[in-house]
């Protein structure tokens, strides 16, 4: 900066030109190195590494979803055999993908139905405020292990919740329920995140609406509805967006919890993959595998994105 | 008129307030209470566990962590948790802040591009490349070491951290980085001796995100270590309550070991967790 402007004047004062010139080939090279050098010295390190651990491996993983690959040795080209297999021969997978689909519906209804209600309610409350916006928070910050340690001790038949309204089979036990168990223990992590992204997106909302609202003599609900909702609208269907592509990566819980079991019943698709990857030897399918989540995730980001096209004030 | 109005308008909203303090305590009871419940039971012998599940402990035994701590060996994967935090966060901190630095100030040819690609790889679903890194860092011998995590996880972090980063950056006044220049301070120096002194509170947020994410970590943990010897201490974790899945006495007082340090930092500065947490939006 202070070069920048001190050279002009530098050129008047001297008014010996040979000087000049070597000053502004000098200048350019400080230029150069300013503006273009060394902020890309600055980016270099971390995009590389970036690009080293995500990007490589994603073109790898493109390349292998259409080959037979054990993980070892050469990997043999067969083309779209291995989505061929995936989705008219592959039972499991066709189980796993609907298990991610139940698991998205469940995260789209149960947790916002949490947030939602939670913010709302804390939105109006002065007193003890930041209280309960910590503690209910705090879930979020447990890891997914201790989380389902938490609730592994809950569910247990022997003495756990459900003992209490006098049910003793093992909620985790059974095909039928051991996935929506899974997917509630994950609500009870993931609400409180999602509830304090809209209580700060209700912050913004002009008061002015919600005064107009009670000289309208609006209720609790009708203030909520035509109100606060459209207020966090875009928020909303942001993290709507978010949780649905998340869906489809769900590993952790089911991992922990129950392994994919009891026979198979909660079996996700990332299960599935660590099965094919790591212990049947079957690298090249579930890299095509991975190819699946990552053209569902961009599913979704193509429907929001037509949404909005089409005039969803998204 | 207007008095008694006002009145009315005080009422209601004292009368719902009581409404909504009500739901909210039991939406606090519903979280807090399974990390409570967590906290007293690994205080309890697993005897007394079956008779009383969930209430306080009749007698307070704190041999439970004594034999947690042997039998989890906590102690060797506590270390490993450190290291693995520790290296990644500094790593974090140093690249992203250039990085961040630099599409902050210096907004580069490029720069645009490089926080699409960075919006890009932040939602890039993770089992995409995941089995390919594996096998990548099996070539280079990374599985089972320090810096074969570390760099993973920094690599992880790095759009989140640079966003934040930047965010906070931009906000800070150029006069004093110009001021700097003039005195004859370069790039570095500026950066060391004005833009961290100032910033400081966002690599603190940053720093916290990126080491409770890395302390929680499981799914590339279980995945890219197999050698006992380096397991961070949440897949040892979860190796130890294989073993002793029903002593729930045990594996309650090693859970509450793990969380023990996070809560309390938690509680002590909760402001930048949520605040960073928050603004990250995106997790892996």
């Amino acid at each position: 900066m202070a070069r920048d402007m001190a050279m002009p004047e530098d050129r008047q004062y001297t008014g010996a030109r040979r000087k000049a010139k070597r000053r502004r080939k000098k200048w350019t090279r400080y230029r150069l190195m300013r503006y273009y050098i060394v902020p890309w010295l600055f980016l270099i390190p971390i995009l590389g590494l970036h690009a080293f651990v995500v990007v490589v491996p994603a073109m790898q993983g493109v390349y292998y979803s259409f080959t037979d690959w054990s993980g070892i040795g050469e990997a043999k080209f067969i083309g779209l055999r291995n989505f061929e297999e995936m989705f008219f021969e592959d039972q499991s997978y066709i189980d796993a993908l609907s298990r991610n689909v139940q698991w998205m519906i469940f995260r789209m209804i149960v947790p916002f139905t949490f947030a939602l209600f939670g913010a709302s309610l804390l939105a109006k409350v002065k007193r003890g405020a930041m209280f309960y916006r910590t503690a209910l928070f705090m879930p979020f910050i447990l890891p997914s292990i201790v989380t389902a340690t938490i609730w592994r001790y809950l569910y247990n038949p022997r003495f756990g919740l459900p003992t209490l309204v006098g049910y003793d089979k093992a909620l985790l036990g059974q095909s039928d329920t051991a996935l929506w168990a899974i997917a509630f223990a994950d609500n009870w992590q993931f609400w409180g995140f999602l509830m304090v992204l809209f209580l700060t997106a209700m912050q913004g909302i002009d008061p002015v609406l919600y005064d107009a609202a009670k000289v309208d003599g609006a209720n609790r609900w009708q203030e909520f509805w035509h109100v606060t909702l459209p207020g966090i609208r875009p928020v909303v269907l942001f993290m709507m967006m978010m949780v649905m592509i998340w869906a489809f990566l769900v590993f952790d819980y089911v991992f922990i919890l129950t392994g994919g079991g009891p026979a198979g019943a909660t079996e996700v698709i990332a299960i599935d993959i660590y099965k094919n990857a790591f212990q049947r030897f079957e690298a090249g399918y579930a890299a095509a595998q991975g190819m699946t989540i990552c053209l569902f995730a961009s599913m979704v980001v193509c429907a929001f994105v037509f949404l909005r096209k089409r005039g969803w004030d998204i | 008129m207007i008095a008694k109005r006002e009145f009315f308008l005080f009422r209601k909203q004292r009368e719902s307030t009581a409404f909504n303090h009500i739901f909210l305590s039991i939406l606090v009871v519903f979280s807090l209470g399974p990390v409570v419940l967590l906290a007293v039971n690994s205080f309890k012998s697993n005897a007394e566990m079956g008779l009383n599940p969930l209430g306080l402990p009749q007698e307070w035994r704190l041999d439970n962590f004594g034999r947690a701590w042997e039998q989890g060996e906590f102690e060797r994967t506590f270390k490993n948790s450190v290291i693995y935090v520790v290296g990644t966060v500094s790593l974090a901190l140093v690249l992203c802040g250039l990085a961040a630095y630099s599409l902050a100030r210096k907004n580069p040819p490029g720069a645009n591009f490089v926080m699409i690609y960075l919006l890009v790889a932040s939602t890039v679903p993770v089992w995409l490349y995941l089995v390919p890194l594996f096998f990548l860092w099996r070539q280079l011998e990374f599985l089972n070491t320090y810096h074969g995590l570390i760099l993973i996880y920094t690599a992880f972090n790095a759009p989140f951290s640079i966003f934040l980063l930047r965010s906070f950056l931009i906000g800070l006044p150029v006069e004093l980085e110009d001021a700097a220049r003039v005195d004859g301070a370069n790039e570095l120096q500026v950066l060391l001796k004005i833009i961290v002194p100032l910033a400081w509170p966002g690599f603190l947020t940053v720093g916290l995100v990126v080491g409770l994410s890395v302390w929680s970590e499981f799914q590339v943990a279980v995945i890219f270590t197999h050698n006992p010897e380096m397991f961070p201490v949440t897949t040892s974790y979860f190796k130890f309550t294989d073993r002793f899945g029903r002593d729930w006495s045990l594996t309650n007082a090693g859970a509450f070991m793990m969380v023990a340090p996070v809560l309390i930092l938690f509680l002590a500065l909760q402001r930048r967790f949520v605040e960073g947490l928050t603004q990250g939006g995106v997790k892996f």
